[in-house]
């Protein structure tokens, strides 16, 4: 009978007292591991700076704002850029600057409200279409077909024309539109995931389907699913910009940068601050949130072994 | 005191193919072929093929991972093939498998202590802190040391990984290891060592062992009877004694000759098939290897051989045995 | 083959069918009739005679799958009626008299963006990790972030109204063409320097490039006899989300230029709720795209037979 190497208790009881974390600290420390090697993406940290101060410049609207943006002035109707109204402002004199203040506050809860929205309808769904397959799979499989054959603009163009104008009902319309591409994300990574030997392991262990899901599935889809929500949220600025531009997004009097531009369009000659600072404010903010975006799928794919 | 502890009959698992290349209609790929055997306790069942003869089927097929489309599974003398997955966990405590390759059963964000307290987590067995020093022994048994448990698998040579791949098998303490290659991926050094570990564990705890391989001199190695398959059809079972001395079945007689042998002045009598490995459709008639068999007449064609005793313990499927 | 061709093609028509069906229920989930909304909305009636003949040549008062029916048998026989804005005027004509605007955007971004993306992508492929390489990288990033539309309005207020030196909107010459067809191909430049790039660096790292260069052919040679071909095949095959690309942009860039092309008329048609014009675009577009997807489809599959042979699900 072989002889195996033993250990002396003092030795197992120092890897245990090392060992001894709670699930909560090995969290923390993955958080920590993804935090360094974010942070070693300069660009991304910037972009995460500049993001996090229009956060908090948008929540903190009611008191940076140096005017009301709703409110006229008629003594100020047009005026261009200058040390009274800095951007300057529009047709019935309110001051441009403030206006894309509270834009701000549309797009980014625009944007991260409709993804959030589309995680929570697709996630559920593509798990459960690739895991129990079927008829189930099936029909989510069709849904995804049909809905993948047009730009996504056209049928939220056709939802917000039969809806009507308005934040919740663009949030509904995304989400409609948009839960099939969360799903198709998650059922492929639940297909891969089930046919490997680890969770055919488990399941001879004697594992049910929801054990195996959240123990073995659940972690290694977070990933995708981040990044997607992350990378998902310009192009949701970018499509409630296009509706309000058409007139279908958010209506006025609120103050959405696309819904601004496609105001104030066709004044571009006599007013072109109108348009060109809401362009660019949209702009950066997208660029932002892709580089953002862009960093945080860098850092995700390198924190976890594969 | 030989009881038995598994014992299958007739297990039949079947694959509808994926339309052909051109089109044709979709052939049923038999992979596991009315197989019927028995492993009693402290033995080791050996089950010798060449690759796609259906073995790892089988081995699924037994832990109902497949389902079975006909025959039937006694574990214990129970009936398991047919109940659902809330009775079969229990049941699911006895029967354990051990992976061919040892890194991809692992889920590569678990740490080790965490892999091999899986089994017991699912279970409902014992504590954080008591499962942990149990696992912390298991470990030592298989000849590791137990402050690695915080390591990810991937930090370990394949074969350190196929014995975390034994200790967290053996963690419940199964009845029966079923082991589908479990050496096939390792360098030839770190084979002895891993079949050694697996003898003496048998030794020690005297559970029972499937033991698959397509390499017959290590399952000659390893097994009390060995079982071969061609197919997914058992072609011949017996001790081992008896196939390695006595072998019935011209697919054995291939297999034994194709073991290398390190005596330079051995000349061998080349028993060789005739041709490349057989097409895997449409053999519906008569005896499976009979493309192959270099004594192959009329009546291997028109008659399936059954599998018959020639002596005690000793059956083949051949008309010429 | 065939059945692979005959499967994606009833596909196809499927998809064109479905998304009919959605529109169609959309603009008839206002209550009270789609004309009554307008009325609602603009504060204006629609005279009663129009609505009588409306109410009768739509059957409006039929039950609406009845209704979706006859709408499928008047599209088929191309009449979707009167548009609401242009009383006068039927949603064929509209297309007729301006279809051709919206095609000569089409045609011309599409040969810039091909000139250019395709361009940029042989270049980087070629030498990569250069200033070429690395110039198209950033060309692809800028046209991932910089919305189609925000850069139309920059380059309208920076070249129009600031330096004076184009005009701000019509379709009247060459001038009028620069702003759009630049903007317009932001989207497919995208698309095809980065399709092209990895299509030509696969293709130049295959093997039989390298035997022909350790057969000591020419660098030169090889890449315009072997790799191109075999490299631009591909390409082929991104006409479908090409496709979707140009028409998307058509509607803002023609919006904002104002190009009289249908995207322009699309535009309008929203912003009035001029429901017969809006469905027949979303139909148009719908099957243009659809038909798009499918031929690339198809051209892939003739390209790369083994396409066919995966069971989708």
């Amino acid at each position: 009978m072989k002889e195996y190497p033993d250990l002396e208790s003092a030795v197992d009881s120092v890897s245990f007292a090392a060992m001894d974390r709670s699930n909560f600290d090995q969290k923390a420390l993955e958080l920590k591991r993804f935090w360094r090697r974010f942070a070693r993406n300069k660009i991304a940290v910037v972009a995460l700076a500049f993001i996090v101060l229009e956060i908090v410049v948008a929540i903190a609207a009611p008191y940076v704002v140096p005017y009301d943006p709703y409110k006229g002035d008629f003594l100020a109707t047009w005026e261009m850029p200058g040390s009274s109204h800095w951007l300057g402002a529009d047709d019935l004199g309110r001051d441009v600057f403030s206006r894309l203040i509270y834009g701000a506050r549309i797009s980014i809860s625009v944007g991260v409200l409709s993804q959030l929205a589309i995680a929570l309808v697709g996630v559920p769904i593509g798990a459960l279409a690739g895991l129990r397959g079927g008829w189930f799979d099936y029909v989510v499989m069709r849904f995804i077909d049909v809905l993948s054959s047009l730009p996504a603009i056209l049928f939220y163009i056709i939802l917000m024309v039969a809806l009507g104008a308005g934040f919740w009902n663009l949030i509904l319309a995304m989400t409609l539109t948009g839960w099939v591409g969360m799903a198709r994300l998650v059922r492929g990574q639940v297909l891969t995931l089930k046919n490997t030997d680890y969770v055919r392991a488990s399941r001879s262990m004697g594992a049910g389907t929801f054990y195996i899901l959240k123990k073995h599935i659940l972690r290694n889809v977070m990933s995708p699913i981040i990044v997607a929500i992350a990378l998902g949220i310009p192009g949701a600025m970018l499509a409630e910009a296009g509706l309000s531009f058409l007139g279908l997004g958010i209506p006025a009097p609120q103050a959405s940068w696309g819904q601004i531009i496609g105001m104030y369009q066709s004044y571009i000659r006599i007013a072109w601050h109108l348009t060109v600072f809401p362009a660019l404010v949209l702009a950066v903010t997208m660029l932002a949130w892709f580089l953002l975006a862009d960093g945080i799928r860098e850092a995700l794919a390198t924190t976890k072994p594969n | 005191m030989a009881e038995t502890v598994l014992e299958i009959r007739d297990l039949t698992k079947s694959f509808a193919s994926r339309p052909g290349m051109l089109g044709r209609p979709k052939v049923k790929n038999i992979a596991v072929d009315n197989v019927s055997f028995a492993v009693s306790s402290a033995e080791t069942l050996g089950i010798v093929g060449e690759s796609g003869c259906g073995k790892s089927t089988l081995a699924l097929t037994i832990m109902r991972l497949y389902e079975p489309d006909a025959g039937k599974i006694y574990f214990d003398g129970n009936d398991i093939t047919r109940l659902n997955m809330r009775e079969l966990k229990p049941v699911r405590r006895n029967m354990q498998l051990i992976f061919q390759d040892p890194l991809a059963a692992f889920d590569p964000r678990l740490r080790v202590d965490q892999i091999i307290g899986e089994p017991l987590e699912i279970h409902g067995v014992g504590t954080l802190r008591s499962n942990r020093d149990y696992a912390a022994s298991l470990l030592r048994k298989v000849g590791l040391y137990a402050e690695d448990m915080h390591r990810l698998p991937s930090e370990f040579s394949g074969g350190q990984q196929q014995r975390i791949g034994i200790a967290r098998a053996l963690a419940l303490k199964p009845r029966l290891l079923i082991c589908d290659e479990p050496v096939s991926a390792l360098d030839v050094s770190v084979q002895a060592q891993i079949l050694n570990l697996l003898r003496d564990l048998q030794d020690e705890l005297g559970f029972s062992y499937i033991f698959i391989s397509h390499n017959i001199a290590i399952t000659a190695f390893m097994s009390n009877r060995i079982g071969v398959m061609y197919l997914g059809k058992l072609v011949e079972i017996g001790e081992t004694e008896s196939i390695i001395r006595n072998p019935l079945h011209p697919y054995t007689e291939e297999l034994l000759a194709a073991i290398p042998d390190p005596d330079p002045s051995y000349r061998d009598n080349n028993i060789c098939s005739s041709s490349a490995p057989a097409e895997l459709e449409g053999l519906s008639t008569g005896c499976v290897f009979r493309m192959r068999c270099p004594i192959a007449q009329e009546i291997c064609a028109a008659e399936e051989p059954p599998l018959r005793t020639v002596h005690s313990g000793h059956q083949t499927a051949c008309h010429f045995a | 083959m065939l059945t692979y061709i005959s499967k994606r093609t009833a596909g196809t028509i499927g998809v064109i069918f479905i998304v009919s069906m959605l529109t169609f229920a959309c603009m008839h989930m206002i209550p009270g009739g789609p004309f009554d909304a307008i009325s609602l909305e603009k504060q204006q009636l629609v005279p009663e005679n129009i609505k009588r003949g409306l109410n009768e040549k739509y059957g409006l008062d039929a039950p609406v799958w009845k209704q979706y029916f006859l709408f499928v048998k008047n599209a088929v026989l191309l009449d979707f009626g009167y548009s609401i804005t242009y009383p006068n005027r039927t949603v064929v004509s509209i297309f007729r008299d301006h279809w051709g605007y919206s095609l000569q955007l089409g045609v011309l971004t599409f040969l810039f963006s091909v000139i250019v993306g395709v361009g940029l992508g042989i270049i980087a492929a070629i030498n990569p990790n250069s200033i070429f390489d690395y110039l198209g990288t950033g060309v692809s990033i800028f046209c991932l972030v910089i919305p189609g539309f925000v850069f139309a309005i920059l380059l309208q207020v920076i070249f129009s109204v600031w330096l004076g030196w184009l005009p701000t909107g019509g379709w009247n010459g060459p001038k009028y063409w620069i702003m759009p067809v630049l903007a317009n191909s932001l989207a497919p430049i995208l698309i095809l320097q980065r399709y092209t790039r990895t299509s030509m660096t696969d293709a130049m790292q295959a093997n039989f490039v390298r035997t022909a260069r350790a057969k000591g052919v020419s660098k030169t040679r090889i890449i315009l006899i072997h790799v191109f071909k075999n490299a631009l095949t591909p390409l082929l095959t991104v006409g479908g989300p090409l496709a979707a690309g140009l028409i998307v942009g058509s509607f803002f860039i023609e919006s904002i230029f104002r190009i009289p092309g249908i995207g322009s008329y699309f535009v309008l048609a929203i912003g009035a709720r001029d429901y017969p014009l809006i469905m027949a675009t979303t139909l148009l577009w719908t099957v243009i795209i659809s038909i798009a997807y499918l031929l690339t489809e198809l051209l892939y599959a003739w390209a790369d037979p083994r396409v066919t042979l995966v069971k989708e699900l």
